[in-house]
């Protein structure tokens, strides 16, 4: 089995929620100061599915990511934990696109990596929640795909997904080559040991500009986008909240139970 | 090639009847259809729907699209991908909303790069730009955090609305409309997957999602034991319990019941948030409620900030005399 799994460094969602701002004029987060940014949570869902997979059937498994800017230590994080290797669309080219070029790119990126049977992504990445690289990717490269997957089994050429829906869960039967996206239900990622991250320590990551992957500068990045962010902005929140006040707790605790009697919310 | 014009639904049934998130969709695109003086159509893909053919009417469709095949029993992207393609081709809209659920958040990204246009997923306002007459599109981004308005110069403008974002139309029976039906003329080989098994959990009380309120711990609560009272208070209000990560990571609760950016999202009218900080991954998952109300001991706290109604003080003495004081309020 041969698996390709799409990785992103993004900024810590567990940073505080304070040291969250926009530089309003490039329409840009600004990354926290003294939060080192990480792999992006559900994409280790993603590596971990794949782990899985290898530890059952074995094969190779290459990690990919886009970005401009990623950090050794952060980005290397698949390989402790424990993929056989890295690559890297890193160029000013490939920056600031949105799910239309982002997806292109690792499409024609992961059609030179060639001979996969599987690829796997994040169901979304927790920075923009767009939600459809995944499936962008499987459908420039003309394969099935199934979403949202808890559980992926192989064999005989096909995988058996178990599917997330509102109320359960349904087994879909997907021919290989696919693409999966990979939800949290899976289960905790396992961490990086000791061994895996002296490996990746050595291990250098395969580094891939647009002509490499034999793409236009023109249909990648900012280049090659297909929508425009107006704007972006932080929802204001200050101000609204009402805090109910008694002599004791007890007090203040009957009294938001009599507030939202009031305000017909019970 | 012909002009894009007019809105289109895309709308899901569940159980034989219209979803509630198909009601809200039109209720949106009729508001959009109105504001571009153009006409607000629905999709009804499935096997045995054209029955509701007339609800859609009434719920502010002026003309349904329907394609019934036994082949569409299931939701199996690659035929309803191809599906919608044939009808967007036949119907070339210039807006299509979908719903945000399991069907239409894998649906519309691959209908989006099939038809080489783009789309915009999760969606809390929709409106129509007054100038250039091009979907203004918001979307909450790093879970919550902030909110991104997007539009883009391709066709069709492809959206998801989020569940219970939108408000839909009163019934109106006497509405008229006109119907077409489209044959799915599915080959069956195009269709890559096969769905073997669908599994309903059981869940005891009610399921996260579906909760008009949830009762949520936090970090604070300091044990499996100190849940107990909170799904007491969650049993009066006919709610369900829910939990930040911290009390899934030790076990004081099922990791299902985690709301958050790695948990569930959810939409209740009522979110008690009881001793937890509020932290951008937590709220990523409850930031959709109507109202959240938060009990915590710090007054900084970022649930605080977050909530529209507030007790600072410990929770132990706070919940107690809530829920008695609850369950005194919905006897009388």
């Amino acid at each position: 089995m041969n698996i390709v799994v799409c990785v992103k460094q993004v900024i810590d969602p567990e940073a505080p929620p304070a040291s969250f701002k926009i530089d309003a004029t490039s329409n840009k987060v600004v990354p926290p100061a003294g939060v080192p940014p990480i792999i992006d949570p559900y994409a280790e869902y993603a590596i971990e599915a794949a782990l899985r997979i290898k530890d059952a059937l074995g094969g190779k498994i290459t990690a990919i990511s886009l970005g401009i800017n990623q950090l050794r230590d952060v980005i290397k994080k698949p390989l402790s934990m424990g993929t056989d290797e890295l690559v890297l669309l890193e160029d000013e080219a490939f920056a600031e696109g949105d799910s239309w070029s982002t997806a292109y790119a690792l499409a024609m990126a992961i059609k030179k990596i060639g001979d996969y049977d599987l690829i796997l992504c994040g169901r979304e990445a927790s920075d923009w929640n767009a939600g459809q690289v995944g499936s962008g990717i499987a459908e420039i490269l003309g394969l099935p795909s199934v979403t949202l997957a808890q559980k992926i089994d192989i064999t005989d050429g096909k995988a058996r997904v178990e599917r997330v829906t509102a109320d359960g869960y349904e087994v879909v039967e997907i021919l290989l080559p696919a693409l999966i996206t990979v939800s949290n239900e899976l289960g905790e990622p396992r961490y990086p040991t000791i061994k895996g991250i002296m490996a990746a320590k050595k291990k250098e990551p395969i580094i891939w500009k647009p002509a490499d992957i034999g793409v236009d500068p023109a249909q990648v990045g900012a280049a090659g986008r297909r929508t425009k962010t107006l704007k972006l902005y932080q929802p204001v929140h200050e101000g609204e909240v009402e805090v109910i006040e008694g002599e004791t707790a007890e007090e203040a605790a009957a009294n938001l139970a009599l507030k939202l009697r009031e305000a017909k919310i019970l | 090639m012909a002009e894009s014009k007019g809105v289109m639904a895309c709308i899901e049934v569940s159980e034989g009847k219209l979803a509630a998130i198909a009601t809200e969709i039109l209720g949106c695109g009729r508001k959009l259809a109105d504001d571009l003086g153009q006409e607000l159509s629905a999709v009804l893909v499935g096997s045995g729907i054209s029955n509701l053919v007339q609800e859609a009417i009434a719920f502010g469709a002026d003309k349904v699209y329907v394609v019934d095949d036994p082949l569409l029993q299931d939701y199996q992207t690659d035929s309803y991908v191809s599906v919608m393609e044939k009808v967007v081709k036949q119907a070339m809209p210039q807006i299509l909303i979908l719903g945000q659920t399991t069907t239409g958040r894998d649906l519309a990204p691959k209908l989006a790069f099939r038809l080489e246009t783009a789309v915009s997923l999760d969606c809390l306002e929709l409106a129509i730009d007054p100038d250039s007459k091009r979907l203004l599109q918001t979307k909450p981004v790093y879970g919550g955090n902030a909110y991104a308005i997007s539009t883009t110069e391709c066709n069709p403008q492809i959206v998801t609305v989020r569940v219970k974002a939108m408000t839909p139309l009163e019934l109106d029976a006497s509405r008229q409309g006109e119907v077409i039906t489209i044959d799915a003329g599915l080959d069956p080989s195009v269709i890559r997957t096969k769905v073997l098994e669908k599994v309903k959990e059981e869940i005891e009380g009610v399921k996260l999602e579906d909760a008009t309120v949830i009762v949520s711990g936090g970090r604070g609560i300091g044990s499996a034991d100190g849940f107990k009272q909170l799904e007491e208070l969650a049993k009066i209000l006919k709610g369900a319990v829910g939990a930040s990560r911290p009390p899934c990571d030790n076990d004081w609760v099922a990791t299902g019941l985690q709301v958050g950016l790695t948990g569930k999202i959810v939409t209740p009218d009522l979110y008690i948030a009881v001793a937890l900080s509020g932290s951008s991954q937590h709220m990523s998952g409850c930031s959709g409620s109507k109202t959240i109300v938060a009990i915590n001991k710090d007054p900084e706290a970022n649930i605080v900030k977050r909530a529209r109604f507030a007790v600072v003080g410990d929770w132990r003495k706070v919940i107690p005399s809530f829920t008695s004081k609850v369950k005194e309020l919905l006897a009388g």
